[in-house]
């Protein structure tokens, strides 16, 4: 493998025997991984065994009754998701929670809220900061809009666009925040081999240039082993496999947990 | 189609449009209209309520709040002007009118609380709460009143810099500052980091809050700004419209033309409560001359306020459906139809057109 710009450094987060239920439902059980600075990470298991609740862990929208999770070396005690985005990380979302009335520049544009620091006063009187603020992160937006080559559909709101794009805005918004650590729940689902080609290109783009640490779920084996640095296999809440794409393909309980579960 | 500020947040056309209403509103109107009714009857009522309109819209439209109260709020104001101008004459009219609407957001932040917790309908009953407690408050503690006794407060004369503003056309003028100035704040806010906040509160909660936005703040900022503009609405509607400070007058029922107005009006839009504020306000005087002049008074009066309500629970139930952006989604539509098909077309245009 080339030279990366930012190599693979220490863990940026620890996930430490997460237990997590709902009612008499076990969504995921005493899972223990970390997350390397810099790596791109896949998340892979079949339906149900507990991907995304991992992600809502993580993030804070679910909280784990056992284990802890620790961010840059922080335990993450009182689990709010505002909170937790403020440290530095931010997601997508299986089920695409944009904005839907609002234009897709000002989806973007409310992923840099963190980077906007003028108040309601300000903006209301336009004071020249807050004037400033806005032109520096439209700017910033309108260079995340290109590089998504989204141009032509800046002004559109969201809600009237087919799923792809809104895929490829949602990854915008996640971009936009410039986070230490972006959590991708199923990126390239619904997308043809061209557009989940593209998509990784982004990802990996990114990765590269800015060192954004990649959390993925991935469906897809082929991209998984075409980006990942290393791969957690979650089934039935619990992880059965955590290592390089190479090993974790040969392992056999992965192996066995995808057996009679029908895959594309 | 976004345009890039040449002014605060406001493009060219959209200052050219301001200036030509502030011409409008500023010279044309005073110089043309002579007849008092209009000023008294017509635009001050139009003027406070759009105001109070803009508030309902900033929580509800933007913030995606039910709230149902703006007359509480508006109570609030109102009082909170009429305590001022009698215990602190001293400080100029403009800054106890400021004061007045932050009394009001004190009252919303506090009765905002219940949307951390409850939303929709639910937030809807919530809400009404502070309907019926500002009101309870002012009747039960005389102090609020002065102790008044006999059931009529006059509220005082505006007196800006040691000049009256009496006349029914000084007092429009009055207005229509305060409104302009406050309704250009609402703009800037909304195009804004303020509004886009809010709007995102109102679009995916749990998308908002994981992009760094606390609902916290943000659904308490909403309700407060939006009831300071209540607030300062229902001071201007008590002092320049009623000219007496009576509770009654800020009933629940007013609280229901507010929501209506901003319904028919169009969601999340400011102009939205302009127009629909004007559409409540006339639709009834012109039902009424209708039947006065058509049916020569042969129709019931009770009748025609029993079509006044069907006609609006009709449009609200179609716009709800059909046009959630409402009459100023549709004006829209109207003018840009009207200037395509006037206007040669060019090949930019008809692209233009293809892209919208
Ligand atoms: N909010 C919830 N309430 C109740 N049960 C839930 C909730 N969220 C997840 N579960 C349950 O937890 C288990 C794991 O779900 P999860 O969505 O994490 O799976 P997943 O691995 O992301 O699956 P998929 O590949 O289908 O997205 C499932 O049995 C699911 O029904
Ligand atoms: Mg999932």
């Amino acid at each position: 493998m080339q030279e990366r710009n930012f190599p693979i450094g220490a863990p940026i987060l620890e996930v430490k025997n997460i237990s997590l239920s709902f009612g008499g439902v076990k969504a995921i059980t005493d899972s223990s991984f970390s997350v390397l600075q810099h790596e791109v990470r896949a998340i892979i298991g079949p339906n149900g065994a507990g991907k995304s609740s991992m992600l809502n862990c993580i993030n804070g929208i679910y909280k784990p009754q056992e284990g802890q999770i620790k961010f840059k070396g922080e335990v993450l005690e009182k689990n709010n998701p505002n909170l937790i985005a403020q440290k530095g990380l931010s997601r997508t979302f299986q089920n695409l929670a944009l904005f839907k009335r609002m234009s897709v520049l000002d989806n973007i544009l409310v992923g840099r809220k963190l980077h906007m620091t003028a108040n309601f006063l300000q903006v209301a009187f336009q004071t020249p900061q807050a004037r400033e603020e806005e032109r520096v992160n439209r700017e910033r937006c309108e260079e995340i809009v290109e590089f998504l080559e989204i141009e032509d559909i800046k002004d559109t709101p969201v809600g009237k666009l087919p799923y792809g794009l809104q895929k490829k805005v949602e990854l915008g918004r996640a971009l936009a925040t410039e986070a230490d650590i972006l959590l991708l729940d199923e990126p390239m689902a619904g997308m043809n081999v061209e557009e989940k080609r593209e998509m990784c290109r982004f990802i990996l783009k990114v990765n590269d240039e800015l060192g954004t640490t990649m959390v993925l779920i991935e469906h897809d084996m082929g991209v998984v082993m075409d980006i990942s640095d290393n791969v957690v296999v979650l089934d039935y809440g619990k992880i059965i496999a955590d290592g390089p794409p190479e090993e974790v393909r040969v392992n056999q309980e992965v192996i066995d947990a995808y057996l009679g579960v029908a895959h594309d | 189609m976004t345009s890039k500020p040449v002014f605060m947040s406001f493009s060219k056309g959209d200052i050219i449009n301001l200036i030509v209403m502030m011409g409008i509103g500023l010279a044309v109107i005073p110089l043309v209209v002579q007849s008092d009714y209009w000023y008294s009857s017509i635009l001050i009522p139009w003027l406070c309520l759009s105001l109070a309109a803009v508030g309902q819209q900033i929580v509800m439209g933007y913030a995606g709040q039910l709230a149902l109260g703006a007359a509480g709020f508006m109570a609030a104001g109102a009082f909170a002007l009429f305590n001022l101008e009698l215990r602190l004459p001293y400080i100029p009219f403009p800054v106890n009118l400021m004061l007045s609407g932050l009394v009001a957001a004190a009252f919303g932040v506090l009765f905002g609380l219940p949307s951390l917790r409850v939303r929709g309908i639910y937030l809807m009953v919530a809400t009404l709460a502070s309907q019926f407690f500002i009101i309870w408050m002012i009747d039960k503690f005389g102090w609020f009143k002065n102790y008044d006794t006999s059931g009529i407060i006059t509220a005082q004369d505006i007196v800006i810099f040691g000049k009256p503003f009496t006349s029914p056309l000084e007092m429009y003028l009055v207005v229509l500052v305060v409104v302009t100035v406050l309704t250009i704040l609402a703009i800037n806010m909304t195009r804004g980091s303020p509004g886009r906040n809010w709007m995102a509160v109102r679009d995916m909660d749990i998308a908002a809050e994981s992009m760094g936005i606390s609902l916290l703040r943000t659904k308490l900022q909403a309700f407060a700004i939006s009831a300071f503009f209540c607030g300062v609405a229902g001071a201007l509607f008590a002092f320049t419209y009623l000219k007496s400070m009576e509770p009654v007058a800020f009933d629940i029922k007013l609280s229901f033309r507010i929501l209506f107005m901003v319904i028919l009006g169009g969601l999340g839009t400011i102009s939205g409560a302009f127009i629909g504020a004007a559409f409540i306000l006339l639709f009834p005087v012109v039902l009424n001359t209708l039947g006065n002049e058509v049916f020569h008074g042969m129709v019931d009066a009770t009748i025609i306020s029993s079509i006044e309500l069907v006609v609006f629970g009709v449009l609200i139930i179609v716009f709800m459906i059909y046009e959630p952006l409402g009459m100023a989604k549709l004006w829209e539509n109207l003018t840009q139809k009207f200037r395509v098909s006037s206007a040669p077309k060019t090949k930019a245009q008809l692209g233009r057109k293809q892209e919208t």
